[in-house]
């Protein structure tokens, strides 16, 4: 059966064209019958009265009285249909005016709720405070203003971090967000490559290479000259990683800086090589070593990097799949190596090669001498050992000769808890003893029983150099050492990739992990760019000029830049 | 510990949800609380005889000679230096008063009762434009006009008001801003309805036919009828959310001429002040900025309690007083949006779709931003016994808001 209710409100006025339309709201709502809201006057309520919604709240109303009835199906649809009223009437409805100059973030985002990002490029010593009201109003912030201090960087983008939001800068210059250039940046076609960079004309170079390519962005992420140094950790660039990453439209990424700090770049490239598609990468300055390992391609500069990644996004390799390296198999607390060479080169080029896996091998002959081995005798952490040095071959045969000294050091050092991968070279051929892997076979099996019966695993990789027609025979050589347990290959570099995979594994899961970024939303990010511009007019012109919807925000300094006052308004923040 | 944001919510929605209806008038001594014989109030902060603006003296003069303790002005002046008379604001007695603002013991006031809080605020009768009391105006003419309005138009409208039950002052004016009203400087709508509204009352009550011509007219034609119920209306809305411990909110803005004042509800009674400002006005003919006085009166209270200059976007027809374009109306009330807290629930503005008038000023975002309110008001002449000059647009000093901000800081510890 259906109900009336009413609500009689003292006191308010409503225009009767504002009434008339909440009136049909209600009448449409589901369940409701009809709906009167009117002003109580005589004329209204005989209105009322031709239609029978009248109940006695509405015959005493008056003039004065703002009177809300509904003819509902139940008793619960009509409180449910006077619920309503409010939420009707203060529907906020997009401001048609869009000549306002807003004077904070918080008006301008009135203006204009759908932007996502905020540019900012006032005088240093504010852009930080500045930065702080974007990220708490949850925007993007595009940085562009210099002068801020490390310690504002750090914790601007902890900050944004904890909310998945990027900090792009301080001293940030260029950016490509969904095909629109903020700050300085080129006109470039949309595309399958993603970009990020510590440095803005590298960005705009690489850019503008992919477009005179043929190709184009999704993306071109600006972090910031100083992201990739040791204190502020590569905040920005690895979010902005993890976000092209996760991207189905960004088929290949760049990645372009300066040499950033050596435990950085480890991070960034231990990120990069689970991103599951190519990852090219420039570290200006920095001399590859390799062209390629799995899905990461270093190129030599930023032409290359442009070239490279043009060529990946149009001929798509197959998808690198990582070797299983049974991480699992080694006990808690095994984390180093050790390579027992008797070849100097092969010990060099394995020193060079690691250095794109571990921070620091020691040697006897290192590669630069802040690696060398005080003792020669005794490793420290990673240590790489060429046996054939003159420091072991006074009064003795070479290595390559005598095997004696190397199955010694290489029983002691399988008894060390924290060695992981012993590494070895066999070199045959002519001048070479006349069958290694009869004494080293057996010294590798019951250096791996050592590491065994005191609960360890023990790898041990060994190269073998040579070719069948040598009198010790490739195959010959290689057959007992497998047998004996050893990971063999003939290839060195082959044999250094996988004890370096190896140990980069195992002490990525030493590590302590940092806590992880809040991952960035995609979906906002990828939303048609909007955006609220503060400082330099010029940059509010040019999203203008790309057709991008934006609110140059008419800002001055907070309290007029009195410190005494600034303070006490950030203190008070803590009272709300 | 304080909560800022719930102390500051809980003090615009008793700003909001006071309901003023004004409901009759009395002699001023036999309402306003702490009223006396010898107490005469005035506009804005605390002020004493030596410090008083030239509108004031002249106001304060012209109550005596009303009051019929002087029959001259030098017999008047006489008597306010002597220390006889007791100054105090209106303000501190729960009255308003635009300009000079004088209430003496025995003018009538208008009484307006907030329905939903119970407590009540007063303001005398509007005289009109031109050569007036509040405007520091005491010739024989101001007197008897302030003498008319005390024995036959007061009296009339009490009766009529009672007849009528009230007249709802809120209702009201969210009505009128959608007729173009600001609800400080322009009137005219507002004015217009409270006269239509009594009109039937007045000529039922009235002693006869004649008085009640004189009373509906007299109302008709002044457009600022309505802006003393309106001010004490404010008033009790401000009153309602006075003193709200850890409220950053501002409860009183007032001016005497000489000093512009403010109260910040976390911080109780306590005035903070400073200079009053120069008007930006358009003058009468044959007047100049040279015959403004600073910044006077209690009018104030209309924008702070989310009215006046802070609803310019509503009154495009006086865009005259900011420049002359409604975009500065807009950017008037977007502006004001900037430092206050809330938007009104039942005044709103039509050319915004609606959007809720700025309400609440805080003072923590007027000092952040280094935004002052606006403010729409009247200009007096500067010497006593001239009257209005002008009207425009002011702004108050910033250091009172930056005093009140260190208060605050000071008080609760921050």
């Amino acid at each position: 059966m259906a109900v009336i209710k009413a609500q009689i409100r003292t006191g308010v006025y409503y225009d009767s064209a504002v009434l008339m339309q909440l009136q049909r709201s209600l009448a449409n709502l589901p369940g409701v019958g009809d709906a009167g809201v009117i002003m109580g006057t005589d004329t209204n309520k005989e209105l009322l009265e031709r239609i029978d919604l009248v109940s006695p709240e509405v015959t005493a109303s008056r003039e004065n009285d703002l009177v809300i009835v509904v003819r509902a199906d139940n008793e619960k649809t009509a409180d449910e249909a006077i619920a309503k009223v409010d939420e009707l009437l203060t529907a906020k409805k997009a401001t048609t005016e869009t000549n306002v100059r807003p004077k904070s973030i918080e008006a301008a985002n009135e203006i204009l709720p759908e932007s996502s990002w905020v540019l900012i490029s006032v005088a240093g010593r504010y852009a930080a405070r500045v930065a702080r009201q974007a990220l708490a109003v949850g925007k993007h912030v595009f940085l562009f203003s210099d002068n801020v201090s490390v310690e504002d960087e750090i914790s601007l983008k902890a900050e944004a971090a904890e909310k998945g939001l990027l900090v792009m800068g301080p001293d940030c210059g260029t950016a490509i967000v969904s095909g629109i250039g903020l700050g300085f940046a080129n006109k470039v076609r949309k595309g399958p490559i993603g970009m990020v960079a510590a440095a803005g004309t590298g960005l705009q170079q690489v850019s503008s290479r992919i477009h005179q390519l043929g190709s184009g962005l999704t993306f071109g992420i600006g972090t910031g000259g100083r992201d990739l140094s040791e204190k502020i950790g590569g905040v920005t660039f690895l979010m902005a990683l993890d976000v092209l990453t996760r991207d189905p439209e960004t088929k290949v990424i760049v990645l372009v800086s300066k040499p950033p700090a050596p435990k950085v770049a480890e991070e960034v490239l231990r990120v990069a090589r689970k991103a599951g598609k190519p990852v090219v990468v420039n570290f200006i300055g920095r001399t590859p070593i390799s062209r390629q390992v799995g899905n990461l391609y270093f190129a030599s500069g930023l032409d290359d990097a442009a070239a490279i990644a043009v060529e990946l996004a149009k001929n798509p390799p197959a998808p690198y799949v990582a070797p299983e390296l049974g991480l699992k198999r080694f006990a808690k607390g095994q984390k180093y190596l050790r390579g027992l060479f008797s070849g100097g080169t092969l010990a060099y080029e394995a020193q060079h090669l690691l250095t794109e896996y571990l921070p620091k091998v020691y040697a006897n002959a290192p590669i630069n001498k802040d690696n060398k081995l005080k003792d020669a005798l005794v490793s420290v952490e990673h240590t790489i050992v060429d046996l054939g040095e003159d420091e072991f071959t006074v009064g003795r045969l070479h290595p390559m000769m005598d095997n004696e000294l190397r199955i010694r050091r290489l029983l002691d050092e399988a008894k060390d808890p924290e060695v992981a991968v012993i590494m070895l070279d066999v070199v045959i051929g002519f001048g070479s003893h006349e069958d290694p892997a009869s004494e080293l076979a057996p010294a590798i099996a019951k250096a791996k029983d050592v590491a065994k019966k005191a609960g360890r695993y023990l790898e041990v990789a060994a190269v073998v150099t040579g070719t069948e027609e040598d009198p010790q025979k490739l195959s010959a050589q290689i057959e007992p050492l497998k047998k004996a347990g050893a990971w063999v290959s003939t290839s060195n570099e082959e044999v250094v990739r996988y004890v370096g995979s190896i140990l980069q594994g195992l002490n990525a899961v030493a590590t302590v992990e940092k806590p992880a970024a809040t991952p960035i939303d995609l979906a906002v990010l990828k939303k048609p760019l909007e955006a609220i511009n503060i400082g330099l007019e010029s940059f509010y012109d040019n999203l203008k000029v790309q057709g991008t919807p934006t609110v140059h925000l008419d800002w001055r300094p907070s309290a007029g830049g009195n410190e005494k006052l600034i303070g006490i308004l950030e203190r008070m923040k803590k009272y709300e | 510990m304080i909560n800022i944001t719930e102390a500051n919510k809980k003090v615009v929605e008793a700003f909001m949800e006071a309901r003023p209806v004004v409901v009759g008038t009395a002699k001023a001594i036999e309402v306003i609380p702490g009223m006396h014989k010898d107490l005469f109030l005035h506009a804005g902060p605390p002020i004493t005889w030596e410090r008083m603006a030239g509108p004031m003296k002249g106001a304060m003069v012209g109550a005596l000679i009303f009051e019929g303790r002087a029959k001259t002005a030098e017999e008047a002046n006489k008597l306010l230096e002597s220390g006889q008379i007791k100054f105090a604001p209106c303000h501190e007695h729960a009255s308003v008063g635009p300009m000079a603002g004088v209430i003496s013991p025995s003018m009538a006031v208008f009484i307006v009762e907030n329905k939903t809080h119970g407590n009540k605020a007063y303001s005398g009768m509007n005289e009109g434009r031109g050569k007036v009391l509040r405007m520091g105006a005491y010739s024989t003419e101001v007197i008897d006009r302030m003498k008319w309005l005390n024995d036959v138009y007061a009296p009339t409208m009490d009766a009529a008001l009672k007849s009528a039950g009230g007249v709802d002052i809120r209702s009201l004016l969210g009505k009128a801003l959608h007729m173009g009203d600001d609800g400080h400087n322009r009137l005219d709508a507002a004015s217009l309805l409270f006269t239509t509204t009594l009109a039937p009352h007045i000529a039922k009550v009235a002693k006869d036919a004649a008085t009640a011509s004189d009373v509906v007219r007299f109302m008709g034609e002044n457009a600022l009828t309505i802006l003393n119920p309106v001010m004490a209306a404010c008033k009790t809305m401000t009153d309602a959310g006075a003193n709200v411990e850890g409220s950053t909110i501002v409860t009183v803005m007032a001016r005497n001429g000489t000093d512009f004042g403010i109260r910040v509800s976390g911080l109780g009674d306590r005035w903070f002040t400073g200079p009053a400002g120069q008007v930006k006005a358009l003058y009468f003919p044959g007047f100049t900025v040279n015959d403004a006085n600073p910044d006077i009166g209690d009018s104030t209270i209309t924008e702070t309690a989310g009215i006046g200059g802070f609803a310019m976007a509503t009154a495009p027809a006086i865009v005259t007083f900011i420049s002359g374009t409604a975009k500065d109306a807009v950017q008037t009330t977007m502006d004001m949006y900037e430092i206050t807290y809330a938007e009104h629930k039942y005044f709103t503005i039509p050319f915004l779709e609606f959007r809720g008038t700025p309400t609440g000023v805080d003072i923590r975002k007027v000092v952040e931003k280094s935004m002052l309110p606006r403010v729409n008001t009247g200009v007096a002449h500067k010497d006593p016994g001239v009257g209005q000059v002008g009207a425009g647009v002011v702004t108050p000093p910033m250091n009172i808001f930056e005093d009140a901000l260190v208060a605050f800081a000071e008080k609760y510890g921050i």
